[in-house]
């Protein structure tokens, strides 16, 4: 990234007396907010900058630049699938025919949104094979959140209040165990084999009548795929638990394998990563939660149905585990999933996985003689390095995230999963040329390359990106977290 | 296999799977066992064209009416400055990731940092974040919030006035989080204060939540609310309408400790119904209980001022179970939205947005009344810009035939209750033409 920085806050850029909006002229100013009685309003003023709209048009524009997105390059972040995101999906969701519909509006006039999203329900199901879809979570935790709800109420349905542990393998990603928690569920954590795998031994040491379900992702967090499925789907069926996809990796297996066939009762998917809508910089997200027969009425309100005459309604269910949304979820977010699916339809999705698989092989085995591969088999949509092979210069996985972004690109996921000290989790996206992956391995060995002979310049890198290693520590124990604390430190 | 979206040509393909030492792209597959693999196309469409595609949503778009809002209920039409679509639109904002690489994320950072400040400023408290979904989730995660910093209390009360979709939210977490609920008693459209003293008097419960305004559009008065709940060590939380934080008394100066809400007020489109972003501010002395990622100001290698991702140590990806919440995401850039608006609109802008709504309303308030079909479900109570009706018209029958004229006739919220909102985007001539329907019918 070119060495630009831009470090002003709006709040330095405005001037008494300066307005950056107009609004039209209150045609009924005999009513008058002035007759609110004084002790409801505000006294206090609001310490909001005053700045007309160019400043704040470059204001944004310059802040931008100090930002990196798909993009800008190549971003090879373990399990977070940053593909490209299709402009055509971008256009298709401003359309104001949609951004204008008041969620409450009545259903005849909501057809066309309802359309897409009951298709949208639909089409997951088919990829997932999974047999409904709620589209209500916000994002892959609350999705996470929603299915276990699921779970619970179908246990409680039933009678089954002791099902309260949930099985979660130490590879898992921490949103797993935090989901459990705040479900009032507790987590049993189970081993990894040294291939990466699932302890199957351990796993049936946990089995008995307290499981209410075991959370897996598969591919795992190492980017290989638990080939054990058919046998852990049935121990944990056999035991009367649920097993619940954490569909963060589903992306590998598009074309290939449905998280229904696995034996799967309960998933989520997140739909800005599979299903290519922008990250927006962490969020908004959608997390649709899917499952299998016998389970759909226990799905979070609203639901989204066709009716026989072919017209789409809104309808709510008594045995709903509740609601997670105040409205039916992030719509925006599903119309460019919506759009994606049918831009590369049948013909193209099954490749999804395999052109993914192919990259992160591809990338894995051209840097696996300077990299040490812990664990080398066949990965899946990604994979995980310990650090540099050769480390003895001491020149760490931090060390090379950060020379990286000298180079112009993203870093990986570094430090997770916690199974190594070292983790470097590589996942190059479907849509990466053989060009781009080769410049990164050129790059990847380049930087090892500088371990060897020039450690000390890698330790303090990045050299030219917009800032150098802010200071963590500093943030944390004296956390300033607003203009106006900055204001108040500033004058100390 | 050529497409638009894999770049791979057919000598690149296999020169790659030389490297991987394999023959097909099948063979990357060939642990997967036979039994689960999955062999057939899936049962979708077949591919479009860009042309097509277009088509295809012009299609389902003409399906759905854009209608002149009068509705609210959680959800509000305001103006939405060109600017924020622009800059939303650019792709180092919008194709990023949750910034974990500072060095290459500032301009993430640094907006969240400015939404933190914006959010405090408007709400009157001290800390923030961006991380909440929307504001019925972020009531949720407050409540927790509440339960958490109590320790050994387990009891939340709810205002019977908060907005129902809210309330089901809140009803559905604290059942799996095995809160109990306890509702204080609604009277003439307000939360009762006397039932809700005798109730924060038994010492049980750890926090209490109200609306402001609430789900009628009334603006309650909670003076007094605070030290009853401080005096019992519970907190206080209010759900508070953003756009009205412009004019009204703030949670802060109501001495609340934890403010929530829906932000979609502040310049982010109805989107029928997402993605919006709530907002979670609180007191500094309880930003370790808070959920969602926190941005904080600090220093580069090189004195820079820059921002980072901070106390960490409260989340998933460390603490996994013990976290204070699932959260792991930040709705960034609907925050971004929100933290251009602010920046155009500034403090005077949201007053006369204020200013423009309370009139709006009125005026509808008073000519739908003075057509003697509707009469105010609770007159003399104060509102801002969302009053609620009753009427002896048959109201689907009104709402479809104002659909008819393209108006968005409010919210039912009873057979024969209706609830309005007037933003600063309907004019006279709009709100004359809604009332002309009312009068035929």
């Amino acid at each position: 990234m070119n060495n630009t920085f831009y470090g002003k806050l709006i709040f330095e850029l405005g001037e008494t007396g300066r307005v950056g909006y107009s609004l039209p002229k209150n045609e009924l100013s005999d009513y008058n907010i002035a007759s609110l009685p004084q002790r409801l309003k505000r006294k206090e003023k609001m310490g909001l900058p005053e700045v007309d709209e160019l400043t704040v048009v470059r204001h944004y524009t310059n802040m931008s630049n100090n930002n990196f997105g798909v993009d800008t390059g190549f971003y090879p972040l373990g399990s977070c699938t940053m593909k490209y995101n299709p402009k055509i999906n971008e256009e298709i969701s401003n359309m104001s025919s949609f951004t204008s519909l008041h969620p409450l509006q009545s259903v005849d006039t909501v057809q066309g949104a309802l359309e897409v999203y009951y298709n949208l329900q639909r089409s997951l199901s088919e990829i997932s094979g999974l047999n409904e879809f709620t589209l209500n979570p916000f994002a892959g935790a609350h999705g996470e959140l929603t299915g276990l709800m699921v779970i619970r109420s179908y246990h409680n349905s039933r009678g089954d209040y002791k099902r309260v542990n949930v099985i979660v393998p130490d590879s898992a990603h921490g949103t797993n165990p935090a989901s459990a928690a705040v479900c009032g569920l507790k987590v049993v954590q189970i081993k990894s084999l040294a291939d990466g795998t699932v302890d199957v031994e351990d796993l049936k040491a946990h089995l008995d009548d307290t499981v209410a379900a075991i959370m897996l992702t598969n591919p795992n967090t190492l980017g290989i795929f638990e080939h054990n499925i058919p046998e852990i789907a049935k121990l944990v069926h056999d035991c009367g638990g649920l097993l619940y996809y954490d569909g963060a990796n589903l992306n590998a297996l598009l074309g290939k394998c449905r998280p229904g066939d696995m034996g799967f009762d309960v998933m989520h998917i997140n739909l800005h990563k599979t299903f290519s809508t922008p990250h927006g910089g962490g969020g908004p997200g959608s997390g649709p939660v899917g499952v299998r027969a016998g389970l759909e009425k226990f799905l979070p309100n609203p639901h989204v149905k066709k009716a026989e005459d072919g017209t789409f309604y809104i309808d709510t269910d008594a045995e709903a585990l509740g609601s997670v949304s105040g409205f039916i979820g992030n719509f925006g977010v599903m119309i460019k999933a919506y759009s994606y699916i049918l831009t590369l339809g049948k013909e193209n999705l099954k490749y999804v996985g395999p052109f993914a698989t192919l990259n992160a092989n591809y990338i894995k085995d051209s840097l696996k003689d300077v990299y040490e591969l812990p664990i080398d088999v066949v990965c899946k949509h990604e994979f995980v390095f310990d650090g540099l092979k050769d480390k003895s210069q001491g020149v760490t996985t931090m060390n090379v995230a950060k020379r990286l972004l000298d180079y112009g690109f993203h870093a990986p996921t570094i430090y997770f999963p916690l199974l190594f000290h070292e983790s470097l989790m590589i996942e190059p996206a479907e849509n990466e040329s053989k060009t781009t992956l080769d410049e990164f391995i050129a790059v990847m060995r380049k930087i090892a390359k500088e371990a060897a002979e020039d450690p000390e310049m890698l330790k303090a890198a990045p050299h030219n990106t917009p800032v150098r290693r802010p200071d963590d520590t500093l943030a944390a124990t004296h956390p300033i977290v607003t203009y106006r604390e900055l204001l108040a430190d500033s004058a100390e | 296999m050529k497409y638009k979206y894999f770049p791979h040509t057919d000598r690149e393909l296999n020169a790659m799977l030389e490297v991987c030492g394999k023959r097909s792209l099948d063979e990357l597959f060939d642990e997967i066992p036979d039994s689960i693999q999955f062999k057939r196309d899936y049962d979708l469409p077949s591919e479009m064209s860009e042309v097509e595609l277009r088509r295809y949503f012009a299609e389902l778009g003409a399906k759905n009416k854009s209608l002149i809002c009068f509705a609210g209920a959680g959800c509000y039409d305001h103006y939405s400055p060109a600017v924020i679509s622009h800059i939303i639109s650019r792709s180092e904002f919008l194709t990023s990731y949750t910034p974990y690489q500072a060095e290459i994320s500032q301009g993430t950072l640094q907006y969240i940092f400015e939404f933190q400040s914006m959010m405090t400023e408007l709400t009157g408290m001290e800390v923030g974040n961006a991380s909440m979904y929307d504001g019925a989730t972020a009531t949720a995660e407050a409540m927790m919030m509440a339960v958490s910093a109590s320790k050994k209390k387990n009891k939340v009360l709810i205002a019977s006035t908060l907005n129902p979709s809210v309330k089901t939210v809140l009803e559905t977490y604290a059942k799996y989080q095995s809160i109990e609920l306890d509702y204080i008693v609604e009277s003439d459209g307000v939360s009762d204060k006397i039932d809700f003293e005798e109730k924060i008097s038994k010492g049980d419960v750890a926090g209490v939540v109200v609306a402001s305004p609430n789900y009628y559009g009334i603006i309650e008065d909670y003076d007094g609310w605070a030290d009853a709940c401080h005096a019992q060590k519970a907190l206080f939380v209010m759900n508070c309408q953003a756009s009205t934080l412009g004019a009204l008394k703030s949670p802060g100066e109501w001495g609340a400790d934890i403010a929530v809400g829906d932000g979609q007020s502040l310049g982010i489109p109805m989107n029928f119904g997402g993605p919006y972003v709530g907002f979670l501010c609180t007191k500094k002395s309880l930003i370790r209980k808070m959920p969602g990622r926190v941005v904080g100001a600090t220093k580069d290698l090189d004195g820079k001022r820059s921002f980072v991702l901070t106390l960490q140590a409260r989340e998933q990806h460390i603490r996994r179970e013990k976290a204070t919440s699932n959260i792991c995401s930040n709705q960034s850039l609907m925050a971004l939205y929100i933290t251009i608006y602010l920046a155009l609109m500034g403090a005077k802008g949201l007053k006369e947005v204020n200013e423009l709504s309370y009139s709006g309303a009125h005026y509808l308030a008073d000519e739908l009344c003075k057509t003697g079909k509707f009469e105010m479900l609770y007159p003399n109570k104060p509102f801002l810009n969302e009053f609620a009706v009753k009427t002896m018209l048959d109201v689907d029958v009104l709402q479809s035939k104002c659909v008819e004229a393209g108006i968005l006739a409010g919210v039912k919220i009873a057979n024969d209750k209706l609830l309005f909102c007037v933003t600063e985007q309907r004019s006279k001539a709009e709100i004359d033409k809604f009332v002309d329907i009312v009068k035929q019918f």
